[in-house]
């Protein structure tokens, strides 16, 4: 086997190393010898050096998503993104209606951020999706109330990799003038997005799924019609008063080029990253009992979350210690709790806990791939012979009518 | 999640891996449940001199899980019921060094003899 290193990285999801391209670039922002000065420093030459640079930035942000550059506010991340976005607008228009919808797979920021506007007093609705991961338009409009101020659904899903029909939803949200928001962290360089078209309200992203830097994001703020939102953050009024805060010159210039990179190879990119990871399932699924968890079709090229039957996701995770991949297991969360996303595809405990997801990216190989195979198949097959469950399953048993003697 | 050496040597080389068919020496003890992510299931072979004759484990769970019902099955054989009895969880945590999240495993091996003694039991009153 040639120069694989190890472990092999197929965790692009969680995040991805910044391009060469990019570090290269946001180095020239740091020192003495760079271009440090303050962006907002109006009165002298380091300042407007390192405005030009963030203006730049913004501007290539906007041309991956056909916005105007006046649209994008810089944030520290996607989860500061939804907090602006949705506590921001939910803050702003509860004069106008108290009740948002989400969907339950959205990621932690967004539900936690709804919890806490729950707290606060606002009525909030978590539609299920279907097995697919897909949300239904008709279960979605009939949530809708006259107390409906915000819808907010994520683009595509961390952890299966599912995309959602932003643009039907847009058009429906906005018909029904309800303020549209979306999560689109997943999205950049994977996914197209025009804002000239959809009619999304709200749109956060970060640069470290993108191979950019990590604590940079970005929320987009639609100026036709006018979205106003409640800055989350005070202080000196950056970001035309939306979110105050020295900006981090080098973080966003790393932003705005990786957005200009994955512009530019989003196509050649996803080509190659598709046919890794189809590599990958078509090595995996001949294998018994083995369950893709979301849509095939609707789907991100990298990502492939897969169950498989028999076998506990974190002894799994052991196993391919030659792997960095994560599992929906309930032993590698804080809690005992199995995934929430897979749960609300309807998966039941046994499957929640023995997925794996595999995302490939822009420096996987070949090599990787076909090790990766052998290694999986190997591990399965010996926890398979370690296991009651898979004993049981090949006596015939029906698991789901034994009576277990659990704590 | 940094795995003991002892943990993984467990899963490395797992002792006793197995079934034992079923007769009356046998207690066979099942715990745990999918829904937790643990699933122990512990037989032993009971000599007519009450010592456990042999062990043998299947577990469906992480790294921890398993390495805490093949460490148990190491340890009972050779004893008798009573003995085996007298394993407790905290033994299994201090001899795999458990971090306080993995200790519920040592605690489903300790039911899982448990259950396995009373099986053996419940068959030979």
């Amino acid at each position: 086997m040639s120069n694989i290193k190890l472990p092999i990285y197929l965790d692009y999801s969680a995040t991805t190393p910044i391009d060469a391209r990019v570090a290269k670039k946001m180095a020239q922002y740091l020192t003495l010898e760079g271009e440090f000065g303050n962006p907002a420093s109006r009165s002298h030459e380091f300042g407007w050096k390192a405005e030009d640079a963030v203006e730049l930035a913004r501007k290539q942000v906007a041309d991956l998503i056909s916005a105007d550059p006046r649209e994008i506010v810089w944030t520290s991340g996607a989860t500061e993104s939804n907090n602006l976005a949705i506590k921001g607008a939910a803050h702003f228009y509860r004069k106008k209606g108290n009740h948002i919808i989400t969907v339950k797979t959205e990621h932690k920021a967004v539900l936690d951020t709804c919890r806490q506007l729950e707290r606060e007093g606002f009525d909030v609705t978590y539609l299920e999706p279907e097995e697919t991961g897909l949300l239904s338009m008709e279960k979605l409009k009939a949530a809708v109330t006259s107390e409906t101020i915000i819808i907010s659904v994520m683009h595509v899903n961390n952890e299966i990799g599912v995309i959602q029909d932003i643009t039907a939803i847009g058009e429906f949200a906005r018909e029904n003038k309800i303020i549209f928001h979306v999560d689109a962290a997943q999205s950049p360089g994977k996914v197209g997005i025009d804002l000239s078209t959809m009619k999304v309200d709200l749109m956060s992203f970060c640069a470290h799924k993108a191979y950019g830097p990590k604590g940079i994001g970005a929320l987009f703020v639609r100026r036709k019609p006018r979205i106003r939102l409640e800055a989350q953050m005070h202080g000196g009024g950056h970001e035309r008063g939306l979110r105050s805060g020295t900006l981090a010159t080098h973080q966003i210039v790393g932003m705005g080029e990786a957005f200009r990179i994955a512009k530019e190879e989003m196509a050649s990119d996803n080509d190659r990253i598709r046919m890794l990871r189809d590599r990958l399932y078509d090595g995996l699924k001949g294998m018994e009992e083995v369950y893709l968890n979301g849509d095939f079709e609707q789907r991100i090229p990298g990502n492939l979350n897969i169950s498989f039957n028999f076998v506990e996701g974190e002894s799994l995770i052991m196993a391919l210690r030659d792997l960095a991949v994560s599992s929906g297991s309930a032993c590698t969360s804080a809690s005992l709790e199995p995934s929430y996303v897979l749960r609300a595809l309807g998966r039941n405990d046994e499957l929640a806990h023995s997925s794996i997801r595999f995302t490939t990216g822009r420096f996987t190989t070949v090599e990787e791939i076909d090790y990766t195979i052998v290694l999986v198949k190997k591990a399965v097959e010996k926890l398979r012979t370690l296991s009651p469950l898979w004993d049981m399953y090949k006596d015939g048993v029906d698991l789901s009518s034994v009576e277990w003697v659990a704590h | 999640m940094a795995y003991s050496e002892k943990v993984l040597d467990h899963y490395e080389n797992p002792r006793n891996v197995g079934v034992i068919e079923d007769d009356q020496s046998v207690g066979t003890g099942m715990v745990g449940a999918p829904a937790c992510g643990d699933v122990m299931k512990l037989q032993i072979k009971v000599g007519e001199d009450g010592i456990i004759q042999d062990a043998k484990f299947k577990t469906y769970g992480c790294g921890s899980a398993i390495a805490s019902s093949s460490l148990v099955t190491e340890w009972i054989k050779g004893k008798t019921l009573d003995e085996a009895g007298e394993i407790r969880n905290t033994h299994i945590a201090e001899e795999l060094a458990l971090p306080p999240v993995k200790i519920h495993c040592s605690v489903l091996a300790e039911d899982a003899i448990a259950a396995a003694i009373e099986n053996y039991r419940a068959k030979n009153k």
